[in-house]
């Protein structure tokens, strides 16, 4: 793996000077609202690399991480909310009088602290990840029912949530673009500028972090669950130890990403637990590349960019180009776009052409032949 | 027969109904080595299975140094010392050779001491040796699914004692292999025993003869008897059974 990343290692240079010089000089060339719309697809690209992790490296295809990437941005919303309140009755959130509540929920109360709310948006679905995972996988759950046991999770939690006025606004969700932090208000230009680079910040680190996990034995661990986790228990590991884990770490970059991206769209509501949002994350990593890290970025970056040009020339057709983009990548990319330029893709279509030269069917038969006489 | 390594005691395997396994008996000295054979249906990969905690016996008892295995779950019962190499070669085909032996010899196999380190040097030591035994040294770095079947077999085997197990159960090692590989495997298997008890399970009756070793001949889930190749061989229910059909082929 290190000699490939050796092979590779200029083009690499060359695409992460261009993404920083990109970071840093997107405010000043983007417009407020594609700046910000931006921000919020880096935030996405968060979530996409959680379940990179989990779907990519260790073949666990979850469909809720709604809940996670809902429950960080609720975290940061309810502080914000709580932040801007001091001057209101009971110095509680404004929505609470619709509903005849005077005093603050109990769960409310951690979050005046900004300390709590840091932590909380990713240890808060990280656990929440971390219990619900170990439930499933210490019963060997797996494989297209982990799929649909995630999926109905991310429905229990939507209807509660949906439900829930006195506690949350219900349906409503938490506004965030008018509250206020650091004295300004968070929907101002200012603050906006500032969560993007926030943002993009915490990609790379995310990024850099994923890379250190899935490097070495640990990575090659949840490459060999994917593969075959049966007979890896008879080496010795523990499967389930192992999953629960990265399902944790999964659950708090959605957590991270959710708290992320609701600053950056002014609200949070139980429209992020939807099924077919938490669907879509996952075709973001699909046409970006399956354990690839970078292709969930792309992914995520790429579609959601593409659906919101296309929405805007075509608002009714975004759903065909999606669904289409979705059965070529599982017909004609299954390792997804990175995957593709990182396997035999590129040499394969120059070939069509008649560009490159056909790979020998085995390359190494020379080298071979000399080793043999060696040893 | 307190000093035995490994006991099974009265197992009894249900599936439904169907017996895979009755009132087996069996027991292996420390240092041994044991060939294991039986006709197709004979019980063999449930036995392996009843020992390596995959299945649970319904009835009866599998004592391993003195300790219940039952109940015991499969990553436990690998870390306290049993090996197992499966019928058809298993091993993490997208994980290089070297990979594939640094995951065998990892210790301790938790998270965060595979997260924060690599091998030490005695480990990767012993993944170079392990890649000589099995005259894989010059493929360290190719993917183990682009090995060949029989390169794949003995991976899977220098994995196996890549772990260090007290006990090896090797399941069909020389399906798919060239004659000269047949041999080479039975040498290594030879030389395994002593530091380690081995059990294998063969249909290649050559093969078995070249272990020289004690042979139990399995049948319907019982053992039907126990004794030298030529011993086995001679039993009339174990070529009525089994042997009857390969008379031809051992003249």
């Amino acid at each position: 793996m290190f000699q490939a990343f050796q092979q590779r290692r200029w083009p690499l240079i060359i695409f992460w000077v261009l993404i920083v010089a990109a970071i840093v000089a997107a405010p000043a060339v983007l417009p407020v609202f594609r700046l910000n719309l931006l921000g919020r697809f880096l935030s996405l690209a968060i979530v996409a690399l959680g379940i990179d992790l989990i779907w990519g490296f260790t073949g666990l295809l979850s469909l809720g991480q709604g809940i996670f990437f809902a429950l960080g941005g609720y975290g940061a919303a309810m502080y914000l909310q709580l932040n801007s309140s001091g001057d209101l009755p009971n110095g509680i959130p404004e929505f609470f009088s619709l509903y005849g509540v005077n005093r603050l929920p109990a769960f409310w109360e951690p979050f005046h602290s900004p300390l709590f709310t840091l932590v909380g948006i990713w240890l808060v679905p990280a656990v929440l990840a971390a219990v619900l995972g170990n439930l499933v996988f210490r019963n060997r759950i797996k494989g297209v029912y982990f799929s649909i046991l995630t999926q109905a999770a991310l429905l229990v939690f939507f209807n509660f949530f949906n439900g829930q006025q006195k506690l949350i606004n219900g349906t409503n969700g938490l506004k965030t673009d008018v509250t206020q932090l650091f004295g300004q208000m968070v929907g101002s230009p200012e603050m906006q500028r500032g969560f993007f680079w926030l943002t993009s910040v915490v990609v790379i680190l995310a990024w850099l972090f994923l890379r250190w996990v899935v490097r070495g034995r640990f990575g090659d661990v949840l490459i060999a669950i994917r593969d075959d986790e049966p007979r890896l228990r008879f080496a010795g590991f523990n499967p389930t130890l192992f999953k629960t884990i990265v399902f944790a770490i999964a659950g708090g970059l959605a957590g991270i990403g959710g708290a992320l991206y609701t600053v950056q769209s002014g609200i949070v509501s139980p429209q992020y637990m939807t099924v077919p949002f938490s669907i879509e994350m996952v075709i973001w990593v699909a046409v970006g590349g399956r354990g690839t890290l970078v292709g969930a970025i792309l992914g995520a970056v790429a579609i959601n960019y593409a659906k919101s040009l296309v929405s805007e020339a075509l608002p009714q057709s975004w759903l065909f180009i999606q669904g289409g983009l979705f059965i070529l990548v599982v017909t004609a990319l299954p390792e997804g776009v990175i995957g593709w330029f990182r396997g035999d893709g590129p040499r394969n279509w120059l070939n069509r052409f008649g560009i490159a030269r056909r790979s020998e069917t085995y390359p190494r038969l020379d080298l071979e032949g000399q080793e043999e006489v060696q040893s | 027969m307190s000093t035995a390594l490994l006991e099974l005691r009265q197992i009894t395997v249900s599936f439904d109904g169907f017996l895979a396994l009755r009132d087996l008996n069996l027991s292996l000295q420390p240092g041994e080595l044991r060939a294991v054979i039986g006709p197709n249906g004979a019980g063999k990969t449930t036995f392996l299975d009843v020992i390596t905690g995959k299945t649970a016996p319904t009835e009866g008892d599998v004592v391993f140094k003195g300790r219940s295995l039952v109940g015991t779950r499969e990553h436990r019962i690998a870390r306290f010392g049993i090996g197992r190499k499966f019928q058809s070669p298993r091993v993490f085909e997208k994980l290089s050779v070297q990979e594939n032996l640094a995951l065998a010899v990892s210790q301790p196999k938790q998270p965060w001491s595979l997260l924060v380190g690599g091998l030490n040097g005695e480990q990767r030591d012993r993944v170079h040796h392990l890649m000589s035994i099995v005259n894989l040294q010059n493929r360290a770095d190719w993917a183990a699914g682009s090995l060949s079947h029989g390169q794949k077999q003995w991976l899977e085997i220098a994995m196996l004692v890549g772990q260090d197990p007290d006990l090896l159960l090797v399941d069909e090692p020389v399906a798919g292999l060239t004659d000269e590989e047949t041999d080479l495997t039975a040498d290594l298997l030879k030389s395994l025993a002593g530091d380690h008890t081995v059990l294998v399970i063969e249909h290649d009756m050559e093969f078995i003869r070249r272990l020289e070793s004690p042979v139990t001949v399995l049948h319907q889930g019982h053992v039907l008897c126990e004794g030298t190749m030529d011993q086995v061989q001679a039993d009339p229910r174990v070529i009525e059974v089994y042997l009857g059909t390969t008379e031809e082929e051992n003249q």
